[in-house]
């Protein structure tokens, strides 16, 4: 019993104090979170710390003050600067915070100097990174951050005809009987599977087909076997996939498995998943001027075009990457961090892994979409 | 618990088997035909009680010995083993009884597989019919089920099975001609029917054309059909792929009204190809007109 009151005043002990060490202390970016400005950084005496402690209010949404300390707030206001930062119009950084920026000098005078500031989105599909170079001018002893401020893209006032084209489905009820017909889930495919073997595990790689005529809501699950057989791990394509596919589209997939070796495989259980779901064949999404870049930086580039009507809010790039045999060597993806707007070009910059990046001698991009208060 | 009570009697009856072959005093047909009337012979002298218990259903009668018990027609209706126990003033008697299912099929249960698939697919199409009588017992003395599967054009193809174990099942082939396939499975004037949908299978020939329309260049494919001509229905996914010098542009269309059609960048020198999923079609080179 005396043990127990021990530990009990112990815990208590060590909980008072972490509490008063929180409170005295804090840490800077979940200071952030509360509101708190007090306690942030504010240095201007260089350009990178101004940049820093312009990141550090943009961190803790403190707009008002991050917009006075700009050096070219007359050419927009205030919302202006704030809908900039976290973009026009719903997309993923929306309901994310920043997590943490990194700052790097580009240039520097005694008179001005330029910084690029990546800020680290918290979002729920993962980190996106946002960066802007910033020109940074003195007055006085102090440095000011000029804002590289992008306009709001307009879309001209114009009708773009649309046959919508949707499929819906009425399932079978509860109460039929059990020989009663229900609809059959889509009739799905692997068509390409490839396991390789990365630093952090098994990467499995892939391609899967819709080849029915209805749409499909697909995921990929895959299995690795030991040589007797034994199962070992198994693990899903998570988002790593386009999750809708719509009659004869194919998606790629990849799958991790971290910590794993191929050298204990002896073979993989695929399992391709289906349901059918109501879907809608828009909105069309053009992949313009795509690009394999070569190393270093290799990356695959191009631009987004909506040529739909509605606005989409959030765009998943996925790149599949060939070798000279048309085998997949890699599955690149990326969220693009703003919402396309109809006809408005959206660039996206998906990084390729440079050992892989010599291999590739073809890619093929897809785009999964999403539009909030509409179909997918 | 609903089925304590029976589980319980069939225990003690069970307990009693040696007793039924010694006296054997009470008259039990071999067999019931589920819903029939049937009687039972007891004898001696007395009140006594009757139960008959069964996995599905229990009957509890208050009987004078010596008197032919009657039951009238439904009194049992569940297919199976019932055991009776005859319980008197000086003892017990039990035997027991088998309830069959009644000899005409009143219902007919159909699963019938895909609900969809491609035309032109050997045995694709699979049906199996389970005969149930009028108190949903299954049929299990063979009986002969016959299916049709009747396309939109009124061709038919025939076939008949015979049921093993209350069950009947076939394979049929989807035809060549896409639409809404009648599946009816058919016995003693009782019929279930399904409806197969036959889609078009993967694209044939697929062909686009390409003409200048500004700065870029108007891209449109021929009405999109399979190897049967049937029309790929809208909806379906054609990927066109621009490649110039080492730039690339796709789009997946989805066809509507039968054909894909799309706005490219128009590049003198740009190879311009189209796809539906692992079927290819033509390939362009765009020289500006």
């Amino acid at each position: 019993m005396n043990k127990g009151y021990l530990l009990a005043a112990s815990l208590m002990a060590a909980t008072a104090l972490l509490i008063v060490a929180g409170i005295k202390w804090p840490v800077p970016a979940a200071l952030a979170y509360t509101g708190g400005s007090e306690a942030l950084e504010h240095s201007y005496a260089t350009p990178e710390a101004a940049v820093r402690s312009l990141a550090g209010e943009i961190q803790a949404r403190q707009w008002n003050s991050a917009y006075d300390s700009l050096a070219n707030k007359a050419e927009f206001t205030e919302s202006d600067f704030e809908r900039d930062v976290d973009g026009y119009n719903i997309n993923a950084r929306t309901y994310a915070n920043v997590n943490n920026f990194e700052v790097f000098p580009l240039h520097s005078s005694p008179t001005d100097a330029d910084v690029r500031l990546k800020l680290h989105w918290a979002t729920v599909v993962g980190d996106i990174v946002t960066s802007r170079d910033l020109h940074v001018v003195k007055n006085g002893e102090l440095w000011q951050p000029a804002w590289p401020y992008v306009k709001e893209p307009v879309v001209p006032p114009q009708v773009i005809p649309v046959n919508y084209l949707r499929w819906d489905v009425i399932y079978r009820g509860a109460g039929d009987d059990w020989g009663a017909q229900d609809v059959a889930a889509p009739n799905v495919r692997i068509i390409d599977m490839h396991p390789v073997e990365r630093a952090e595990g098994v990467v499995v790689l892939g391609e899967l087909l819709n080849q029915d005529v209805v749409p499909a809501y697909v995921s990929v699950n895959a299995t690795l076997l030991s040589k007797d057989k034994k199962p070992i791990d198994t693990e899903g394509s998570f988002d790593e996939i386009s999750h809708l596919l719509l009659p004869k589209q194919v998606t790629p997939f990849l799958i991790r498995f971290p910590n794993a070796s191929l050298s204990d495989v002896g073979s993989i259980r695929m399992t391709p998943f289906s349901s059918l779901v109501p879907a809608s064949a828009d909105p069309v999404i053009e992949i313009d001027n795509e690009k394999l870049n070569p190393a270093p930086d290799s990356s695959l580039t191009g631009e987004l075009i909506n040529q739909s009507g509605q606005t989409v809010n959030v765009a998943h790039v996925l790149g599949t990457l060939y070798d000279k045999n048309g085998q997949v060597v890699w599955v690149a993806d990326q969220y693009v961090d703003s919402a396309l707007l109809p006809q408005t070009p959206v660039a996206f910059n998906i990084h390729i892994p440079e050992d892989l990046a010599r291999k590739v001698s073809s890619e093929r991009t897809v785009v999964a979409s999403y539009s909030f208060g509409g179909a997918e | 618990m609903r089925l304590g009570l029976p589980f319980l009697l069939a225990g003690f009856a069970v307990s009693m088997q040696p007793a039924i072959a010694q006296n054997g005093e009470i008259g039990l047909p071999k067999a019931v035909e589920a819903g029939n009337p049937f009687s039972i012979q007891s004898s001696g002298s007395g009140k006594a009680t009757l139960y008959i218990v069964g996995l599905g259903q229990v009957l509890k009668r208050d009987v004078n010995l010596g008197e032919t018990i009657s039951f009238p027609a439904g009194s049992l209706y569940h297919a199976g083993h019932y055991v009776v126990v005859l319980a008197g003033p000086t003892g017990t008697e039990s035997g027991s009884l088998n309830v069959t299912a009644a000899g005409k099929p009143a219902e007919l249960s159909f699963l019938a597989e895909p609900s969809r698939l491609p035309v032109g697919l050997h045995d694709g199409i699979t049906g199996a019919a389970y005969v149930f009588d009028a108190y949903r017992n299954l049929i299990v003395a063979p009986s002969s089920v016959s299916f049709e599967l009747s396309s939109p054009t009124g061709a038919a193809q025939r076939r008949t099975a015979t049921t093993r174990d209350g069950a009947a099942w076939i394979a049929m082939d989807s035809t060549a001609q896409q639409g809404k396939d009648k599946f009816v499975a058919e016995i003693g004037g009782i019929s279930a029917t399904r409806v197969i949908g036959q889609v078009a299978g993967d694209p044939c020939e697929l062909k686009m054309s390409a003409k200048s329309s500004g700065s870029e260049v108007e891209l449109e494919t021929d009405p999109v059909r399979d190897c049967s001509g049937n029309a790929v229905p809208d909806g379906t996914i054609v990927t066109f792929t621009e490649s110039y010098r080492d730039s690339q542009s796709t789009v997946d269309v989805p066809l509507k009204r039968g054909v894909a059609k799309v706005d490219m960048p128009a590049h003198d020198g740009a190879t311009i190809s189209v796809a539906s999923g692992v079927v290819m079609g033509n390939q362009i080179r765009w020289e500006g007109r």
